[in-house]
């Protein structure tokens, strides 16, 4: 399965790619977007927000399931992706395309897999 | 096939209605409506056959076989119908004089009794209008419990990741913040990891037994004893109670408060949105909290006079749904103390006979026996064909059978859950396994005709994320 070798991943299959020091930005991986299937809602955090390592910062909804949005980072919310609100289904289309916060101020990172790592996770989960 | 309103024309009608037999008032003009409602104009023929119509487009227990896993669609019978539209029953109100519904009130407190004998409980209530709400009923007498002890450090409930996705919902409507313990490799609790995150701060765990992937957690004691030991509390989740009542009791487990689905478990038609029944059975030590109004023995007879000084308060008006506990009264009392222990066997049998016979073409999740119900996964065959658990249950649609749920539970990828039930015969379960391994292998010789299925249904793939989003809840005139 793709998996773009400029990002950093989580275990529960989020994104995350480093913009800067203290900032990244984090969406679902196309693994995740595909088990959970067509996208109906997306519940995020406003900016000025604050997100904790290791909790969930929002969640997803698909026709089968209601999913947590993890955060591996400890920071603030300095942007929100808007239209995915609207037209969720974009992430379905373009999952590494399309992110979901940018997160500002980072203080902790938690544990984040290279490329490499996260494909042995996606051979283990197949 | 069109609706009511489209039927209408202006100016037809009929006369269902009976004359009116009392004194016509007239109705104060800040009231009395200005136009008249926008009813439906239609000849009792057209009602009739419209009505037909749809209920001949229902698909039911009735109608075939419906293995809907963890929502147990067994057969409800006729007599139960029966007893529940007796006047007695039908015609009361819940403000009448107590003197006047005393069979009404008898029926509540003996269904109480049968259902705390068969759960191993000490008192119940039938407030809770269904599953989900019984929980709430639940989980909010748990924390009764440790407020009341001064014990406000307990902020977390226990939840296992195979659970109902209400029962974590459940634990955050009531205020805790939840944990969730992974299962082990044979879909019971991990018991280490459960130790790991037991400690002062566990006001309970949720979990019903059998769990959701048909496992019976033979750890059962062990884990209500580390629960108990920290200080917390246990919860059953009765969703699966029709796989043991009558042979074990999650009183006897170490539970210390369970909710019935009684439309589910105890026999009235559900599914449809209600009316259903969510009774909560506790020990002792948490009677106090439970709802009011409570019904007991009253002087002479039976009525609301108990208060309870502690209690939670009101979940739902009046008592709940009475005619569901009229039902399932009758249904425990047809059944009898041989018969309920007999239907769980029965459901236990079917499914793992079900499932020993697909083997040979489905692989189980989880190997072994199963209780009332099993899970079967499609990842291997999704994986090489691209056919997923969604499109196998739309060939199934095609069968005029009702596919099992779908996907659930989470952590099982590519699922499918099966429950037929205690009252579906072998003949049946025979036909059924046929159908299944025909689907199946349909799936394997022509994996993209089953992308287009169902082609035989009244209504193909609905848009399931336009009804998510944009769902068309009224008819629109304009």
């Amino acid at each position: 399965m793709n998996v773009p070798s400029n990002l950093m991943y989580t275990k529960t299959h989020e994104w995350v790619e480093i913009i800067d020091e203290k900032t990244v930005r984090t969406g679902l991986t196309a693994y995740a977007a595909e088990n959970l299937g067509d996208l109906v809602f997306i519940n995020l955090p406003e900016v000025g927000d604050s997100v904790t390592n290791g909790e969930a910062l929002g969640d997803v909804e698909s026709v089968k399931a209601v999913s947590d949005f993890m955060s591996y980072v400890t920071g603030e919310v300095t942007a929100v992706n808007e239209q995915i609100l609207d037209e969720p289904g974009t992430v379905n289309g373009d999952p590494f395309g399309t992110w979901f916060v940018e997160i500002g101020n980072v203080t902790e990172k938690g544990e984040l897999l290279t490329p490499e790592e996260y494909e042995k996770v996606l051979a283990e989960e197949a | 096939m069109e609706l009511v309103f489209e039927l209408s024309k202006e100016g037809r009608g009929c006369d269902l209605l009976p004359s009116c037999d009392v004194p016509e008032t007239a109705i104060s003009e800040k009231f009395a409506r200005v136009s008249a409602p926008r009813l439906p104009q239609l000849s009792e023929t057209d009602i009739s056959r419209h009505y037909t119509k749809l209920a001949s487009r229902t698909f039911g227990v009735n109608k075939g076989f419906y293995p809907l896993g963890s929502c147990t669609m067994k057969y409800n019978p006729r007599i139960n119908e029966e007893v529940a539209g007796l006047p007695g029953f039908t015609g009361i109100h819940p403000l009448q004089p107590e003197h006047t519904v005393q069979g009404c009130l008898e029926v509540m407190a003996k269904a109480e009794e049968y259902l705390c004998e068969i759960t191993g409980m000490d008192a119940m209530t039938f407030q809770p209008a269904a599953g989900a709400h019984g929980e709430f009923t639940g989980v909010m007498l748990i924390k009764a419990y440790h407020e009341k002890r001064g014990d406000i450090k307990r902020t977390k409930i226990i939840v296992p990741d195979s659970a109902h996705g209400t029962n974590p919902a459940t634990a955050v409507m009531a205020g805790y913040k939840v944990i969730n313990v992974p299962s082990d490799p044979e879909g019971g609790i991990d018991i280490e990891k459960l130790k790991a995150v037991v400690d002062d701060q566990v006001a309970g765990l949720m979990l019903t037994n059998p769990n959701t992937v048909g496992i019976f957690d033979k750890n059962i004691l062990e884990i209500t004893r580390i629960i108990k030991d920290a200080g917390g509390l246990c919860y059953y989740d009765g969703a699966n109670l029709n796989a043991v009542m009558g042979n074990v009791r999650p009183g006897d487990m170490g539970f210390d408060v369970v909710h019935l689905n009684l439309h589910k478990t105890f026999s009235t038609p559900h599914g449809g949105g209600g009316p259903g029944s969510g009774a909560v059975g506790c020990k002792k030590e948490l009677e106090e909290f439970l709802p009011k109004p409570c019904m007991g023995k009253c002087g002479e007879g039976y009525g609301m006079c108990c208060d309870r000084e502690n209690s939670i308060g009101k979940v739902k008006a009046f008592y709940g749904n009475f005619l569901v506990v009229v039902k399932a009264l009758a249904y425990i009392l047809t059944l009898g103390k041989e018969g309920i222990p007999e239907a769980s066997k029965m459901a236990v049998l079917n499914a793992n006979y079900m499932m020993q016979q697909l083997s040979d073409t489905y692989e189980a999740a989880y190997k072994g026996r199963c209780m009332h119900e099993f899970v079967l996964t499609l990842e291997k065959l999704h994986h090489e064909t691209g056919v997923s658990a969604l499109d196998i249950a739309k060939g199934l649609l095609d069968e005029g059978i009702h596919p099992p749920t779908m996907y659930f539970p989470l952590i099982v990828h590519e699922a499918l859950m099966v429950e037929p039930t205690e009252t579906e015969g072998k003949d049946t379960i025979d036909n059924v396994v046929a159908i299944f391994k025909k689907v199946y292998n349909e799936a394997m010789s022509n994996p993209e005709a089953m992308h287009e299925k169902p082609v035989k249904t009244v209504i193909r793939r609905p848009d399931e994320v336009r009804a998510a989003r944009e769902p068309v809840l009224r008819y629109n005139f304009d």
